[in-house]
């Protein structure tokens, strides 16, 4: 077996037995990196920085004081500022910037002996569900369709780059962000496991912002027990974020393994929307059956408001982001076009160069949607609308543990399917918005290839600060299910 | 008192509404831990918070929080358990974030007021809407370059309170007291040092006129008005500018105008159409600021006595007139030190020696009350040899040109010079009979009946004793003699 095949856990043991070095396990990526380089997964490599990072791990190795995530090789995507690692956010107005400072959520895995293999592609300021508006060109699933070989899939987005990384076996785990399915989708649409935790569990600190109230840090893995671990690192208190939890982290490993016997499983009605894909509906209902077989309950639910969540995020978020994005205005850092002028001049030509037209859209749709004699009608609407879908869960919650949803209306789609049509484009979030916008926690496990080779997986949403029990379900979905394909090896890896 | 002013159609008055920023005193930023020095190198004072870089956090300065309440609750204002900070969106090279964080909807104080010192003694209290906390803007300069700005970040992020006054005021000195008051209440409270010159006390002035009695006319802001001078001085201009206009038939413009400090005149800087429409929108970055009544009772426990409870106090308990108690609490180092002085004394002789002698020689000298080369323990000393006839106001005078010169104590320097007064009757009498046996022409001019002469002769024995001697004691011995 590959060392890049490895799990995260797999790759502990061996390390811990010195049946390799982490050098070696970071070569073995940077090897695999060079070879699928194709994929255009990553914008920023940094093997160099990955392999002097191994070499730190293998010192610990050799004296015993090892870390949790001693070796580990990550991709990082490229919204978390990494000290003195240019963080582009996908976009040609940060396109040279390099922080100089770390964000929280990176510094505590490298802390941890993580390695930063380099800086995963995603859509621009995370603006996407298909990686296709990043300004340094769009990601390649490393998934074939059977039946149109030639056509190359979305990997999804916006964390298409890392969800495609992992997918790949470009890295063994990787940060994303979840703003709308930010890392839900992605994971879906690659076969990996993708866990958004609850809003306030990872510190916002030095992750650049797209909308503040829904954004959260998560983590990819290719199994449930990896996720849990990575999670541990990724999670925790930090002072420098006042919407951060200043709750305790438990360890989420001990959730896998768990018996669900008794839990009870939330089916909502209003998630059997009309048009949904037989295949959709069908991985639905099989994890219904396997939840079963487990010994939970299934309870059906009802979440009323869910037909005004993607209209409600469609006005919150484009708002936070009209206003985060107002500092790219070419006056401190970042890209700034002067052509003469006065200062409305340079900040009309170096915000029209620097961001693309997805980006360009949700400043004028927010805008738009915060100017006054449209303020109320929008925005305040829209937050009211926001606290309704919360009590739908609120209510849902006493009556269920968790609730088991498709994670995406479909499996992947083609590159270029979709990119002219927005709104079609933002139905893809239609079944993952509302859980950003109730600050949920949310898991997506994979479970099976579709009749087309495509990935399909399910998602679990749980109740606030409960991502122990959305471990614990998902590894015995994931039990169940024994998703075993490998993008380049077919089923029978 | 009226204030109406006389235009050729008629009567106009005044409505004046002010809008003060005040810098809130604190070590650091209001949402980041940079420092707030006044003065420092350009951008030398500057987080990743106030630079705005991608990723960066406000986390709210709690002191600044409690500045606020302070603030809150020396204007007697209702303090809000529950406000909010709202983004206010606009672009500027010197706004990093291309947004303000401030308070919109939901201040942190509400409504309050502040009782006002006129002239002639009376008092007027003017009415606060509100007092709100937002971030300071960086600097913008202009002259440093034929072709470029430069920006300074250092009051990027600084704290600043902005306190919204009722159209309550009705005359330029009105406004003028009340900038004052409210200056001495910023100072008293440690919540802002009130320095207008250095611009951390910055108002705005909102001007309108109308028909004695009618509703409120159309008013302007005038910004950039920089000390209360100017507060008077634009305000004079703009009724004026206001009248012509009304009067001529026209309609004063709701507009946004800036005060010109070299010209003395205010002038349009953007009309309501192009005013900014800031999209507020409450923070997403930090959460609603919630605080209990005892956090509010705590604070209250800690304030000092405010100049208005100063000034009833002293002339209710010192018996001190209206005006020497309003002079004497115009800075509160200045009531310290009368208070001070005043142990054990008269405490309207001692106010007279602050007010006019104390502060007169500091003021020639250009001092600051707190460089005083006399402290109020040694004031106290010398007013009370005053009270113990120890020396008379006349010597007193003399040994405090002393003291201002050497910083000495009066005592010593009495002791040194010998200017005790001469008590001993002997020697008293023995002056007074020498000036009679020198003067017997005058003693015959005043026993057939001149009166008046009666000065000559004290006069006379003050100028013999070197002014040693106590004026009461010779007065008698001379009443007896030339009886």
């Amino acid at each position: 077996m590959s060392l890049t095949d490895l799990t995260i856990k797999g790759a502990l043991e061996g390390l811990k037995k010195k049946e390799f070095t982490a050098v070696e396990l970071n070569q073995a990526h940077i090897d695999a990196m060079a070879k699928h380089k194709d994929l255009n997964c990553y914008i920023t490599e940094t093997a160099g920085h990955a392999l002097t990072q191994a070499a730190e791990s293998d010192k610990r190795y050799a004296s015993g004081n090892t870390l949790k995530l001693d070796g580990i090789p990550l991709g990082i995507k490229d919204i978390y500022c990494t000290k003195g690692i240019r963080t582009t956010v996908a976009s040609r107005i940060l396109e040279n910037f390099v922080p100089t400072y770390e964000s929280t959520v990176t510094s505590q895995l490298f802390a941890a002996g993580a390695t930063c293999l380099g800086k995963l592609n995603l859509d621009e300021f995370a603006m996407g569900c298909s990686n296709e508006t990043s300004y340094f060109g769009n990601v390649i699933s490393p998934w074939k369709s059977k039946s149109e070989p030639n056509k190359q899939l979305v990997p999804g987005g916006s964390s298409g780059g890392s969800a495609a990384a992992v997918a790949a076996r470009l890295c063994m785990g990787a940060t994303g962000t979840d703003t709308g399915g930010s890392i839900r989708q992605p994971a879906a649409l690659t076969g990996i496991v993708g866990m958004k935790p609850t809003y306030g569990r990872c510190s916002r600190w030095g992750i650049v912002a797209f909308a503040s109230s829904l954004d959260q840090a998560g983590m990819f893995a290719r199994t449930v027990e990896d996720t849990a671990l990575l999670m541990n690192h990724a999670c925790g208190h930090d002072e420098k974020d006042s919407t951060s939890s200043p709750r305790e982290v438990p360890d989420f490993t001990q959730s896998v393994g768990q018996s669900i016997k008794g839990l009870k499983v939330g089916i909502p009605d209003e998630y059997r929307i009309d048009g949904l894909p037989e295949e959709i509906t069908a991985e639905w209902d099989k994890g219904i059956e396997w939840l079963k077989s487990e010994g939970a309950e299934i309870v059906r639910i009802s979440l009323p408001h869910t037909k005004y969540a993607l209209p409600t995020y469609y006005i919150i978020n484009p708002a936070e982001a009209s206003s985060n994005l107002a500092r790219y205005d070419g006056v401190r850092y970042g890209l700034r076009v002067d052509e003469g002028g006065n200062l409305n001049d340079m900040y009309e030509k170096t915000r029209a160069a620097g961001f693309g037209p997805e980006v360009r859209r949700r400043i004028m749709v927010g805008t738009y949607a915060l100017s006054a004699g449209y303020y109320d009608a929008y925005y305040v609407k829209a937050q009211k609308t926001r606290r309704l879908i919360l009590q739908d869960f609120e209510k849902a919650y006493e009556k269920c543990d968790f609730i088991l949803t498709p994670p995406a209306p479909s499996a992947a789609f083609g590159i270029g399917e979709q990119i002219d049509d927005p709104i079609q484009m933002y139905l893809n979030d239609v079944f993952t918005v509302t859980v950003n916008l109730a600050g949920l926690p949310g898991l997506t496990v994979p479970t099976s290839l579709n009749s087309d080779g495509r990935p399909l997986g399910l998602q679990l949403i749980g109740r606030s600060f409960d991502e122990e029990t959305l471990f614990r379900a998902g590894a015995a979905i994931e039990k169940c299910a024994n998703f075993k394909a490998h993008p380049f090896k077919g089923d029978a890896a | 008192m009226s204030n109406l002013i006389k235009g050729n159609t008629g009567e106009w008055e005044m409505v004046i509404g002010l809008e003060v920023h005040a810098q809130v005193t604190a070590q650091s930023k209001l949402f980041s831990g940079a420092a707030t020095e006044f003065g420092a190198e350009p951008n030398t004072q500057v987080s990743l918070v106030d630079a705005a870089m991608p990723g960066m956090l406000p986390v709210i300065n709690e002191y600044c929080i409690e500045q606020a309440v302070r603030t809150g609750l020396g204007m007697n204002a209702k303090i809000n358990l529950h406000s909010v900070f709202e983004r206010k969106n606009y672009f500027y090279a010197d706004l990093p974030q291309g947004y303000q964080i401030s308070q919109y909807l939901h201040p942190v104080v509400g409504l309050g007021e502040i009782e006002i010192d006129m002239e002639d003694g009376s008092t007027r209290k003017i009415g606060v809407t509100r007092l709100h906390l937002e971030q300071d803007a960086g600097k913008s300069i202009h002259d440093q370059h034929p072709t470029k700005s430069f920006v300074d970040l250092n009051r990027s992020g600084c704290a600043l309170m902005e306190i919204v006054s009722e159209p309550d005021m009705r005359s330029p000195e009105e406004a003028a007291a009340y900038l004052n008051k409210l200056r001495m209440i910023l100072r008293y409270l440690g919540t802002c040092d009130g320095n207008m010159e250095e611009g951390s006390m910055r108002c705005d002035v909102n001007l309108s006129l109308r028909r004695p009695g009618e509703e409120y006319g159309t008013r302007t802001e005038t910004k950039n008005v920089n000390s209360i001078r100017a507060v008077m001085m634009s305000i004079e201009y703009e009724t004026q500018r206001q009248m012509e206009v009304l009067e001529s038939g026209g309609q004063v413009v709701q507009e946004t105008r800036l005060w010109d400090p070299n010209k003395l005149e205010t002038r349009s800087m953007r009309s309501k159409e192009d005013a900014h429409d800031y999209r507020y929108f409450p923070c997403p970055d930090l959460l609603p600021l919630e605080f209990d009544q005892a956090y509010v009772d705590k604070i209250k426990a800690t304030l000092p006595e405010l100049p208005d409870q100063k000034k009833h106090r002293f002339t209710q308990e010192f018996g001190l007139s209206l005006y020497d108690a309003s002079v004497l609490i115009a800075e509160q180092n200045r009531a310290f030190y009368f208070e001070e002085a005043a142990k054990g004394n008269d405490p309207k002789l001692t106010a007279n020696w602050v007010i006019n002698e104390l502060l007169g020689a500091l003021n020639k000298a250009g001092l600051d009350l707190s460089e005083s080369p006399v402290n109020a323990k040694q004031l106290g000393q010398l007013v009370a040899r005053i009270s113990d006839n120890t020396i008379s106001g006349k010597i007193a005078k003399d040994v405090f040109a002393i003291m201002v010169e050497t910083s000495q104590d009066p005592d010593t320097i009495i002791e040194e010079k010998g200017l005790k007064q001469v008590t001993d009757t002997g020697a008293i009498e023995k002056i007074v009979d020498e000036v009679i046996a020198e003067n017997p022409k005058m003693v015959e001019e005043y026993r057939s009946g001149k009166d008046k002469l009666f000065g000559f002769f004290v006069g006379q024995v003050m100028k013999k004793s070197g002014g040693k001697i106590n004026p009461a004691a010779a007065n008698e011995l001379l009443k007896k003699k030339l009886a």
